[in-house]
């Protein structure tokens, strides 16, 4: 055992020696030991380099309020984490840690001499720096800034492990298991409430871990704690969570919950999760997040052997670590106290004990002194010295004038401090609740709660033990009844026990700088510069200095920041404010969020009934919203534009297949099926016949096109609408809408049946001969089913809904059948199609063929502030009308106006130039930027069966531009092209009507 | 995340609604003679409310059914919900208990 472990005590197990590395260094710890205290325990306290200058840094603290300790914890290259704290890290045996911020290695850091050019970087540098030239942010500074910056490195494969996620109610959630929290608890269990206990550690405690020889209820603390826990989870209404951290204070009472499974295990069983995320709604919420010690500003106060008295006290007590063998106490705070005569007993020489403060007599002075230790009075810290670990510290006396004359120098290995304690009101700040200042403790505490929460112990600054306890016991019952949670008592905590801000200092020695936020390593100077600057919002300040903003979120900087702040401007502390708490408490891992929402489970994927012949005819494939399409079917040796170019070829020559099935379909169907569609879409429907199909263009109320498509009416009540594949959700919605909050007496009912059909176009001169063969009993002769007619009967056997209807401007027909017969009938067609030259199609190639006749695609030629007049579609709308959504809106004067952008075709002068989509459009050739663009590509493809290029564009004035030559300017130089109808192919429709 | 009260379904969480804007804002009478100026003021200007806020909900992922909620934007408690159609309770009702 090390000289620095203690024989016996603490939570332990000496029997249970654990193997581990930290930097490929190999040590031993126990069962029981954090990383932190089993490299106390050898004697090592340099732990990383800090963010900014590199300096060495050691531990701060004893839990997750600890700024310095950061480490990465190596299972293997997918298993690499970085940034955790050394504090919270659990032994395991052959855990591999490595410190971090650190080249070559920690003890020789060249990134240090950040620490010489420190007065070049002040607080808030990068602001003032790197501003000229602007060329070099691009190529020399970010990249240079970004290579230096940041804690740890990410690993470099993907997160192999597996995260959980679930939702948990209960009457009562306790945040927190310390004496309050568990006192909480116990009380809510007791008036029957169904109970949830969180806490971060992954043993429930909190306090009493430590101060396991105080007397709860009669009884030593430990045993209080034994019993106390043994009964709660025996309670099947309460469940306990060790190593839970409730990280965010959600509206409603619902709260984040982060639970870790397996970090703790040497192998981790594979049925487990690594971590699992609560997303806990509770009827009630008690906080009893307790108190975090704070550190004193004095120069030189971050090297390594530099802590909080209470960390020390912690190590000692529950790891059985001695932190050094020689320390100097300051004390701001009497708890610095208890821990000199704790680390005294455990045989720690105490060199000195400080006391900065004017007028702290008392009790725990009063033992020290018997006990012998050397207190002395009005004492402050002038500096430290030593390089990778603390060796001496400079104190300096305050006279009765507050002047600062050098004292004693002490040679130690160890520094205590304590400024007093805050209490823990993040997750009480989250929820909105208000925070008060108060003058008697010094500190800010829960006020009026937003949420039916109420915090209870040291987070709202009642730190005695048995106080605490009763505290908890009121809040768990009230919890329990769900009484209105009352203003906080005041409660007589007499004169703030601990100092606020900076000690008093005399001149400060060169070098030595007093850091505020350990962590982001900002100064007194950098506070100091800010409200110097003019800086007066401590919101601001904090932004600018970047106090209290790294993963510890001020968690041990803010308070005393914010002191400063106010000294520096003269005003009372509430003045100043507070910076608002923000979600999460401590940093919680992205897999954790993502929980199963990962790879195939991100978003669900929509496949038609035809996916595996399309898989199988080796389509490529396109994401169009969630569904997937067969973009081409290329064949051996064939790029996109040659497979496209064949697919476009056989359908105007032959016949094609397509999969329509993505389209969206929706059923209208009752009495008012008719009124309640001609109030929806632009057309009028009262006149369209059983059996007959109309085109059928929405628009917004605000007279923008939404979405357009084919609609049947399939019986007197009876519409089949189809829509977008990407706007069948949005359409069906704004139905609803309209139905449920504006025409309520409306008879009709909506339904989406988009899965229920498979959809197959069929198109091309021999469509109707494929067809013919298959179909039982439709007629399918032009005068039988004409054009935008539809039909019901059956294929294959099936029941059969037939439109014919076009999107290619060939013959066409599509094929509704149920979606189970989807595939089986369409191997049919294609196998009765063969003989005439059948080719499967894709999206690509239906996307030429359309534009060859100048249809529109929704949300490609137009983009939400597109009329139907602008794109042509003016003939759409039923102008006799009284009413349609979107009616009022195209009356206005905007909508009108001649000069809007208008759909026009356009052809390049260059018949081989396909122009870019979405590049805009300029009247004359040869200008310079900023130019007045009149419109833009909204589709251009090369043209298979025209041999040239072709393009859609949208045009301010465009259907009177027929004729001119206008430019897109392209990096290359402009290219012409010239305005033409956007019909390019059998613009009379000889062919459809075929 | 809310917790909504659907008057049809009881309180549901928020990941189960789709916002939908303000309430109660008519649509006027197609015969209805607007200026473009009032017109307009339907289609676009909203009261944005700091404090009690009527707004629609609809509980797409759950019964489909629209609904009204007061809510008070400043703190997100919800102050009643009701039915379409139904009168929008007095603001000074008195507040859910957080």
């Amino acid at each position: 055992m090390s000289r620095f472990r203690t024989a016996a005590g603490g939570l332990v197990d000496r029997a249970q020696r654990l193997r581990f590395t930290f930097d490929g260094r190999k040590f031993h710890g126990l069962a029981g030991d954090t990383l932190a205290s089993a490299l106390l325990a050898n004697g090592v306290h340099l732990f990383g380099r800090s963010f900014k200058y590199h300096r060495p840094r050691g531990v701060l603290t004893s839990g997750s309020a600890e700024p310095n300790a950061l480490v990465a914890v190596r299972r293997d290259a997918a298993r690499y984490t970085p940034n955790l704290r050394a504090t919270q890290v659990e032994l395991y045996e052959g855990l591999q840690a490595e410190s971090q911020n650190r080249w070559p290695n920690l003890a020789c850091d060249t990134g240090a001499v950040n620490g010489l050019i420190a007065p070049f970087i002040p607080a808030g540098f990068y602001y003032k720096t790197f501003m000229w030239p602007r060329r070099f942010w691009k190529s020399i500074y970010e990249p240079a800034i970004r290579a230096r910056a940041g804690l740890g490195r990410a690993p470099t494969t993907a997160d192999p492990d597996r995260y959980a996620s679930r939702y948990a109610h209960c009457d009562v959630l306790v945040v927190g298991a310390g004496p309050a929290g568990l006192s909480a608890a116990r009380a809510a269990a007791a008036a029957g409430a169904r109970v949830i206990l969180c806490d971060e550690q992954p043993q429930l405690g909190g306090s009493l871990l430590t101060d396991n020889h105080a007397i709860i209820e009669g009884r030593p603390a430990d045993v209080w704690l034994r019993e106390t826990l043994a009964a709660l989870a025996h309670n099947a209404r309460v469940v306990l969570l060790p190593r839970s951290t409730a990280f965010g204070y959600f509206p409603h009472n619902l709260v984040g919950v982060n639970e870790k499974l397996t970090d703790h295990l040497a192998a981790s069983p594979p049925h487990l999760p690594r971590e699992r995320l609560w997303q806990v709604r509770a009827r009630e919420v008690v906080l009893a997040a307790g108190a975090l010690e704070r550190p004193l500003v004095f120069p030189g106060n971050d090297r390594p052997g530099i802590m909080l008295a209470g960390a020390a006290r912690t190590y000692l007590l529950r790891y059985g670590v001695r932190c050094g063998s020689r320390a100097v106490v300051v004390a701001g705070c009497d708890a610095a106290y208890q821990a000199a005569l704790d680390l005294r007993a455990a045989g720690i020489a105490i060199a000195a004990i400080a006391d900065p403060r004017a007028n702290a007599d008392g009790p725990w002075r009063e033992a020290a002194r018997r006990a012998g230790l050397p207190v002395q009075e009005r004492m402050t810290v002038l500096g430290t010295r030593g390089r990778l670990r603390v060796r001496a510290v400079q104190l300096g006396r305050i006279d009765v004038h507050g002047t600062v004359l050098p004292g004693p120098a002490l040679s130690c290995d160890l520094v205590l401090m304590s400024g007093g304690y805050t209490p823990c009101v993040h997750l009480f700040s989250q929820s909105r609740g208000k925070l008060l200042w108060n003058e008697g403790l010094q500190a800010f505490i829960p006020g009026a709660a937003a949420e039916r929460e109420r915090s209870a112990g040291a987070c709202r600054g009642v730190y005695a033990l048995a106080a605490a306890i009763e505290d908890g016991a009121a809040a768990g019952e009230a919890a329990a009844q769900t009484v209105r949670a009352a203003p906080p008592k005041p409660h007589s905590a007499g004169a703030a026990d601990g100092v606020l801000g900076a000690l008093p200092k005399g001149r400060q020695p060169p070098g030595q700088k007093s850091f505020v936020d350990w962590q982001n390593d900002v100064t007194i100077a950098d506070l100091a510069l800010a409200t110097r600057e003019g800086f007066r919002s401590i919101e601001h300040v904090k932004r600018y200095t970047t106090t209290g903003m790294a993963t510890d979120q001020g968690k041990s900087s803010n308070l005393n920041a914010l002191a400063i702040v106010a000294a520096s401007l003269g005003k009372p502390i509430p003045e100043v404010g507070v910076t608002t708490f923000r979600m999460p408490y401590t940093p919680v891992s992205f897999g954790s969020m993502a929980s199963r929402a990962r790879g195939d489970l991100f978003d669900p994927v929509r496949r038609t009934p035809m996916h595996e012949w399309a898989q199988e005819h080796g389509a490529v494939f396109e994401n169009v919203a969630l569904w997937k399409r067969a973009r081409y079917f290329p064949r051996a040796g064939e790029d996109m534009g040659r497979a496209v170019a064949r697919e476009c070829l056989a359908v105007r020559g032959q016949c094609g297949i397509f999969d329509a099935s993505t389209l969206g379909k929706i059923e209208v169907v009752g009495r008012d099926a008719a009124t309640f569609m001609n109030r929806m879409y632009v057309n009028s429907w009262t006149k369209l016949a059983v059996g007959r199909t109309r085109y059928g263009v929405l628009l917004r109320e605000d007279g923008f096109i939404l979405d357009d498509g084919v609609v049947a009416r399939t019986a007197e009540d009876r519409f089949h609408v189809t829509t977008t594949t990407g706007g069948a959700a949005g359409v069906l919605a704004l139905m609803e809408d309209y139905l449920q909050t504006e025409w309520s007496d409306l008879s009709a009912w909506l339904t989406s049946t988009t899965e229920q059909w498979a959809v197959i176009a069929v198109q091309g001169p021999a469509a109707r001969a494929v067809l013919q063969s298959l179909v039982e009993d439709i007629n399918l002769a032009p005068d039988a089913l004409p054009h935008m007619a539809v039909a019901r009967g059956h294929i294959c056997g099936v029941p059969l809904l037939l439109f014919r209807v076009s999107f290619t401007g060939e013959l066409g027909f599509e094929v509704n059948v149920p979606a189970d017969f989807g595939h089986a009938v369409w191997e049919a067609i294609y196998a009765a199609g063969q003989p005439h030259g059948m080719t499967a199609y894709g999206t690509e190639t239906m996307h030429v063929l359309r534009a060859e006749k100048g249809y529109i695609i929704v949300g490609q030629d137009t983009d939400g502030t597109v009329t139907p007049d602008d794109v042509g579609l003016s003939w759409a709308i039923g102008q006799a009308k009284p009413d349609f959504v979107g009616k009022r809106s195209l009356a206005r004067p905007a909508m009108c106006a001649p000069q809007r952008k208008q759909l026009v075709g356009l052809l390049s002068i260059d018949p081989h130039t396909v122009l870019e989509e979405g590049a805009q459009i300029v009247e004359t050739p040869g200008q310079r930027a900023p130019m007045r663009l009149i419109g833009h590509v909204s589709s251009s493809y090369y043209s298979a069966v025209l041999g040239r290029s072709i393009a859609l564009a949208l045009v301010a004035g465009g259907r009177a531009r027929s004729g001119q030559t206008l430019y897109v300017p392209m990096p290359a130089g402009d290219v012409p092209a010239q305005v033409v109808s956007p019909v390019f192919y059998d613009p009379k429709g000889a062919r459809l009507n075929g | 995340m809310l917790l909504i009260k659907c008057p049809y379904c009881g309180e549901r969480p928020e990941l189960e609604f789709v916002y939908g804007g303000e309430a109660h804002i008519a649509r006027p009478a197609p015969e209805a003679d607007l200026t473009p100026g009032q017109w307009a003021a339907f289609l676009y200007a909203r009261t944005n409310t700091r404090g009690v806020h009527a707004e629609r909900w609809r509980h797409t992922r759950g019964c489909g059914r629209f609904l009204n909620a007061l809510r008070d934007t400043t703190t997100d408690q919800f102050i009643a919900t009701y039915k379409v159609g139904e009168a929008r309770p007095p603001a000074e009702l008195a507040q859910q208990e957080p």
